[in-house]
């Protein structure tokens, strides 16, 4: 595929992942961070984003597993991992985790549970995502070409 | 502007602004440079703010424990501007990072978090943190940080300038530029403004650590001189409010401040014909014992050399004081003196106090500048201020960390901004603790605090600032460079053994020098000198508790700010039976100095003891040299906050006895004056109690 092709495709892609609220706004503010200084700025950001995150999800379900379930453990997890994914722009993951604490403070364990799931679910689609997006734009500069700046309508 | 798109930023290294502490000169291109230290355990908000502030041109440094980033700021303590920190951490709760910040360093403090819950926030404004930022942190939020540095700094001048109009004027070039970036002063409206701020920000400032304080009014010794004009020519039996008023013609000042400045006004002139002695025990209240010092003197001792340099104010800027700090340095008219002895908290006692914050927060409120009006609840205030004070004297103070009870006080201490509140028993505490001999740590460090209060150790004034030894924390001293120990200007709190005087031995920084003789540089708040000369530690009785200014001299030094003229020297003879109880000899002495010349210590305290028919002697040493206001280190900012700081010291503090007479009217001239009283006599126990103007019996 020839780089101009790759960078429409990419340009589409990262446009979808705005419009079906996989990303947000803020995930805009980390790529105009990104210069030629530190032109892999998004890239170690957003591993950094996933290494964290598995960790906490994995430190949830634990939590959730015992059987007297420490809730203010859970919470503060949930609102670490609701921090994170709003700073780098995960939208649908930081939305799920604001469900979630609130299930956290009525200390509803059955909701929790489902909680969890949900944002499992949501940060396993945006890694995904994420991950698509950065290897097209790999390509990209692989094959010579530079990364297209979005500009998003909001 | 968004720095993020500029993708030809380069980084910051050549723009290292040169907003250093003390804010010397400020660079062109600030804010670029401003040293931000930002700490989240979240490893992903850490690299991204990193990275934003970086496009910012700020000159970051990322921790994510709070445990680091408290040992880098204390170790490093005029090397950072600005600290952000993330309110949920695993090892320490963000707002504890952001008491120890305050009352160590003095810096600002930006909290930040996901959470977004009123209650977060508001524990975020009580704490004393300078802003509240949600996350996810957008870049152009934090292209805004700098005007929390340039606040907290003009605030602190602000204390010290008080109502000094040329003081003002000459600050203004420097403050004009950072009005430029602040928000709100600008030139012309500087000064009228910033009083006019004074009056209602005063509060809001201190406020962040503790409870809500009123406006007050910093009764500087200008503000008081025209107060006084205005009386006189009307007589002080038709001398009513509103035609005061209308006399001073003083902008942003209000009738319910005169009308309160002038019931003290009269109960001081009331005081002053016939004085009574009281010995009290003031020691009780705020001093420890051993202590025995006059804290709150010595704070606005302190606080009135609070000469921090603007780096060590901006360090020292924490949470606490930072905020509030803005003392007034401006003199406080009788009441203040209820700050100097407020002894409402006893526990202030910089020993006790030490578990918190707060309290030495409070207390350290007592450098902050010279009382302002101080009305009782003015303790309260002090006590916020005296956070603040802490908070910008906590470099000073504590080096290293120091025990952070040192700290507050000497932030206190330290804190330019004698605002009135000075005196609050904060300050007395912190006095006492740094003087104690406790071992306290005296202020140590380096950090120009000179306060050395000599627990019945002689020190001589000129020490250099740091008297490690002696406890005396000169809490005036601001160090102005926390590194340099301020060569004679020490505020040598004596204290002896019981109390620690809090001679203020205006210990300023080498800039300055003082002339000071016979001037109170220091916060005047009290000399508690008690033995200025160390010997006789024993006796210590009070310590003075006339300061004396006698701006005149270094005002030149200090960045023409000072204008104190005057140096009215009230002691109160405390008198303390006991080496470790400090009595309050409820004969004011008043002297008045010229506004010109410098009041004499020595003239003073002749005055003094012909005044004192009671056993109560006062001798009044005079720190000379020891200048302290002038102390300001070349340093423009120092200098300012010097000046700022001296500026606060032409205030005046009455101390008012159970009786409700005015015990000891100190007032304070720019620069410190030390005095030093042997003072002889029995001691009783009396509590001075601030309420209103009376002081209660202070049980030893």
């Amino acid at each position: 595929m020839e780089v101009g092709q790759m960078q429409r495709r990419l340009v589409d892609y990262t446009k979808s992942l705005f419009m079906e609220g996989f990303l947000d706004a803020q995930f805009l503010q980390l790529q105009q961070l990104q210069d030629e200084s530190n032109p892999d700025f998004v890239v170690e950001v957003v591993s950094l984003f996933f290494d964290d995150s598995e960790k906490l999800l994995n430190d949830l379900t634990m939590a959730l597993d015992q059987p007297n379930v420490d809730f203010k453990k859970v919470d503060a997890h949930v609102h670490q991992l609701k921090g994170s994914s709003s700073s780098i722009g995960a939208q649908r993951v930081k939305n799920a985790c604001i469900a979630f604490r609130s299930f956290c403070e009525e200390q509803n364990i059955d909701a929790t549970l489902r909680c969890l799931q949900q944002v499992k679910q949501e940060y396993y689609l945006v890694k995904n995502k994420l991950e698509t997006m950065l290897r097209l734009e790999q390509q990209i500069v692989a094959a010579g070409g530079s990364i297209p700046m979005i500009e998003l309508g909001f | 502007m968004n720095s993020s798109s500029g993708k030809s930023y380069m980084s910051t290294a050549s723009s290292s602004v040169l907003w250093k502490a003390g804010g010397d000169v400020v660079a062109d291109q600030f804010p670029a440079g401003l040293r931000v230290l930002v700490v989240d355990d979240d490893p992903t908000c850490l690299m991204i703010l990193e990275k934003m502030l970086k496009a910012c041109q700020y000159n970051v440094t990322k921790c994510n424990r709070a445990e680091t980033a408290l040992s880098m700021l204390r170790e490093n303590r005029n090397g950072f501007d600005i600290v952000i920190s993330d309110v949920h951490m695993p090892d320490m709760d963000g707002f504890k990072l952001l008491e120890h910040i305050g009352l160590e360093m003095d810096l600002p403090v930006i909290m930040m978090s996901a959470d977004d819950g009123k209650n977060v926030v508001m524990k975020g404004v009580t704490h004393g943190a300078c802003d509240y930022l949600i996350k996810p942190v957008r870049i152009e939020a934090l292209k805004n940080i700098w005007q929390h540095v340039v606040r907290k700094r003009k605030n602190e001048w602000k204390d010290f300038e008080q109502s000094g109009s040329v003081e003002e004027g000459d600050r203004q070039p420097k403050q004009s530029e950072d009005a430029d970036y602040s928000s709100s002063a600008n030139e012309g409206n500087w000064k009228s403004s910033k009083r006019r701020k004074d009056d209602e920000d005063e509060n809001d400032e201190r406020d962040d650590t503790s409870t809500l304080k009123k406006p007050r009014v910093v009764w500087s010794v200008e503000l008081h001189q025209q107060f006084v004009a205005a009386v006189n020519q009307l007589g002080i039996e038709k001398a009513v409010p509103k035609k005061i008023l209308e006399l001073m013609n003083v902008p942003g000042l209000t009738r319910e401040n005169v009308a309160s400045h002038l019931q003290k006004y009269r109960l001081y002139l009331r005081r002053l014909s016939g004085v009574s002695q009281h010995p009290s025990n003031l020691s009780n209240s705020f001093m420890n014992p051993q202590d025995a010092t006059f804290g709150p003197l010595d704070l606005q001792a302190l606080a009135a050399t609070g000469q921090l340099p603007a780096q060590s104010l901006a360090t020292l800027q924490a949470a606490g004081l930072g905020r509030s700090t803005a003392k007034s340095g401006i003199p406080m008219p009788l009441i203040d003196q209820r700050n100097i002895f407020s002894f409402e908290n006893p526990k202030l006692r910089f020993g006790e106090a030490q578990q918190q914050h707060v309290n030495n927060n409070k207390q350290m409120n007592l450098l902050h500048g010279i009382p302002t009006t101080m009305e009782p609840k003015q303790l309260a205030g002090l006590h916020h201020t005296a956070q603040s004070v802490g908070n910008m004297n906590m470099p000073v103070l504590s080096h290293g960390s120091q025990s952070s009870q040192n700290n507050p006080l000497l932030m206190q201490m330290a804190q330019p901004q004698a605002r009135g509140q000075m005196l609050n028993d904060s300050t007395v505490s912190l006095a006492p603790r740094l003087l104690s001999p406790r071992g306290q740590s005296m202020l140590s460090n380096g950090m120009a605090t000179n306060v050395s209060t000599r627990n019945g150790v002689p020190e001589n004034i000129r020490a250099p600032s740091y008297n490690p030894v002696s406890q005396t924390s000169s809490m005036l001293n601001f160090p102005m460079n926390h590194t340099s120990e301020l060569p004679g200007n020490s505020f040598p709190l004596v204290s002896t053994p019981g109390i620690s005087s809090l001679a203020p031995k205006v210990a300023f920084q080498e800039g300055v020098n003082s002339e000071v003789k016979g001037s109170v540089g220091f916060m005047p708040s009290y000399d508690i000198f008690n033995d200025l000369n160390q010997h006789k530690p024993q006796n210590w009785e009070l310590q003075n508790v006339g300061m004396m200014f006698n701006s005149s001299q270094h005002s030149n030094s200090l960045q023409g700010n000072l204008d104190h003229t005057q140096s009215i020297l009230v002691q109160q003879g405390f008198l303390s039976g006991q080496n470790r109880n400090s009595t309050v000899i409820s004969k004011p002495m008043f002297s008045a100095g010229d506004s010109t010349g410098h009041v004499n210590a020595q003239n003073s305290n002749q005055h003094l003891n012909s005044l004192l028919d009671n056993t109560v002697r006062v001798k009044s040493e005079r720190v000379a040299d020891a200048a302290p206001a002038n102390l300001y280190p070349d340093h423009f900012g120092q200098e300012d906050l010097m000046s700022a700081l001296l500026k606060q010291v032409g205030s005046f503090f009455s101390l008012y006895d159970t009786e409700g007479d005015i015990i000891l009217l100190i007032l304070t001239s720019k620069f410190p004056i030390f005095l030093q009283q042997d003072i002889i006599a029995p001691a009783e126990n009396n509590d001075f109690d601030f309420d209103g103007y009376s002081i209660d019996n202070i049980p030893v």
